[in-house]
């Protein structure tokens, strides 16, 4: 047995050992998710646009589109095509899609009159009146076959502001006479308010305008009243959150974290 | 790394005889060990086929379900993980560790199967 062997032996031993003292044992983990739509057949990708509603401080649709181009040009293996980002909501407003047409399609658009169609998108009540666009298959064909067949994202997204009031868990930092910190819990009566991000991502395949896969997000973040945090710092702060979650639809990924192994 | 599993393999074959001679716990609590050491640098797979051993041997041994289904989860197998969960749940209901484990798994689980109706 050579001086590595022996030693590495008894690193095993020893670990074994230690090891045995415990009865839990935390370890780091990596899980790994595979992507939910294969994206083998494309190799551009076409954020088109988003039907947004909710708080006019941010121009929910161009800020969706212009991020989410951005993570997927770093972290996709898909060409991302930097075309105008299509004003959806007045595309349906002005053009309704008259049908479903092309073979692929997962289901025909019904015919929507516009005059219908909510003015100004407030929830999600309104926002869902516009998704006939997402299953009008012809449409989507077309607008595929000029970017030469590409995946193509869209959907809505609704970004609202919000309020709560409620008792909230608030800690008290106090110093003794001896300059010792002490921190104590204690509970508050807060108004907070924040936001509301509710994207809806809808993939559709640009060579036949099917819809592939969609996926609702929710997030919501509140400020104490005395915090003045601007609406623009709010979505993105919210946005955050949710790309993991867009990008684990087209790329596999790990989630580093940690499990406990019992003896 | 061949080395370190062959010194481990040594290990576990010198505590083999005091571990069959003390009946099926015991025996799974070797495999349960072993396969902790070789998770523990890194050899899933190798782990993966221990505490399989280990559940076959004590099939009401926790500790060995519970670390099965965190192997599962390595492995990106999430219905076998979530049915050893269940199971180590089962035979201990009461462990704090296994069920923050499985409230882990299940938020992972939640997210990869989570689709929304077109």
């Amino acid at each position: 047995m050579t001086a590595r062997a022996a030693a590495l032996l008894a690193s095993v031993v020893a670990a074994v050992g230690l090891a045995a003292c415990a009865s839990t044992i935390e370890i780091p983990l990596e899980t790994p998710i595979q992507a939910k739509i294969d994206t083998s057949p494309f190799q551009r990708v076409l954020v088109a646009g988003f039907i947004a509603g909710g708080s006019e401080e941010v121009d929910a649709n161009l800020e969706m589109v212009r991020l989410l181009r951005s993570q997927l040009r770093t972290k996709s293996n898909l060409r991302v095509i930097e075309a105008d980002v299509i004003p959806l909501t007045d595309v349906a407003a002005q053009q309704p899609p008259a049908d479903g047409g092309a073979p692929g399609a997962a289901a025909p658009a019904p015919t929507v009159d516009p005059k219908t169609l909510p003015k100004q998108i407030k929830d999600e009540k309104d926002l869902d009146a516009y998704d006939y666009v997402f299953a009008n298959a012809g449409y989507w064909k077309k607008l595929g076959e000029e970017f030469q067949s590409p995946l193509i994202v869209t959907g809505t997204v609704l970004f609202t502001p919000y309020a709560r009031s409620g008792f909230v868990q608030r800690e008290h930092e106090t110093v003794d006479a001896y300059g010792r910190r002490s921190v104590e819990p204690y509970r508050a009566y807060m108004d907070r308010k924040g936001f509301i991000l509710r994207p809806k991502f809808v993939f559709i395949d640009g060579r036949t305008g099917a819809i592939l896969n969609s996926e609702v997000f929710r997030e919501e973040v509140l400020y104490n009243p005395n915090q003045d945090t601007p609406a623009l710092s709010s979505y993105f702060e919210l946005m955050d959150r949710l790309i993991p979650g867009f990008l684990g639809t087209l790329t596999s990924q790990k989630i580093r974290g940690t499990r406990v192994l019992l003896k | 790394m061949r080395t370190t599993i062959a010194s481990a393999l040594l290990v576990l074959a010198l505590s083999a005889p005091t571990a069959l001679a003390g009946g099926p716990r015991s025996a799974a609590q070797s495999q349960v060990q072993f396969g902790i050491e070789v998770a523990q640098r890194g050899l899933w797979k190798e782990a993966l086929y221990r505490w399989e051993k280990a559940v076959e041997l004590d099939p009401t041994y926790p500790a060995a379900y519970n670390n099965l289904a965190v192997a599962y989860e390595h492995e990106g197998m999430f219905e076998k993980a979530r049915k050893a969960y269940d199971k180590a749940i089962e035979l201990d209901p009461k462990n704090a560790s296994i069920r923050q484990n499985y409230e882990y798994f299940k938020e992972i689980n939640d997210r990869a199967s989570r689709r929304t109706p077109r």
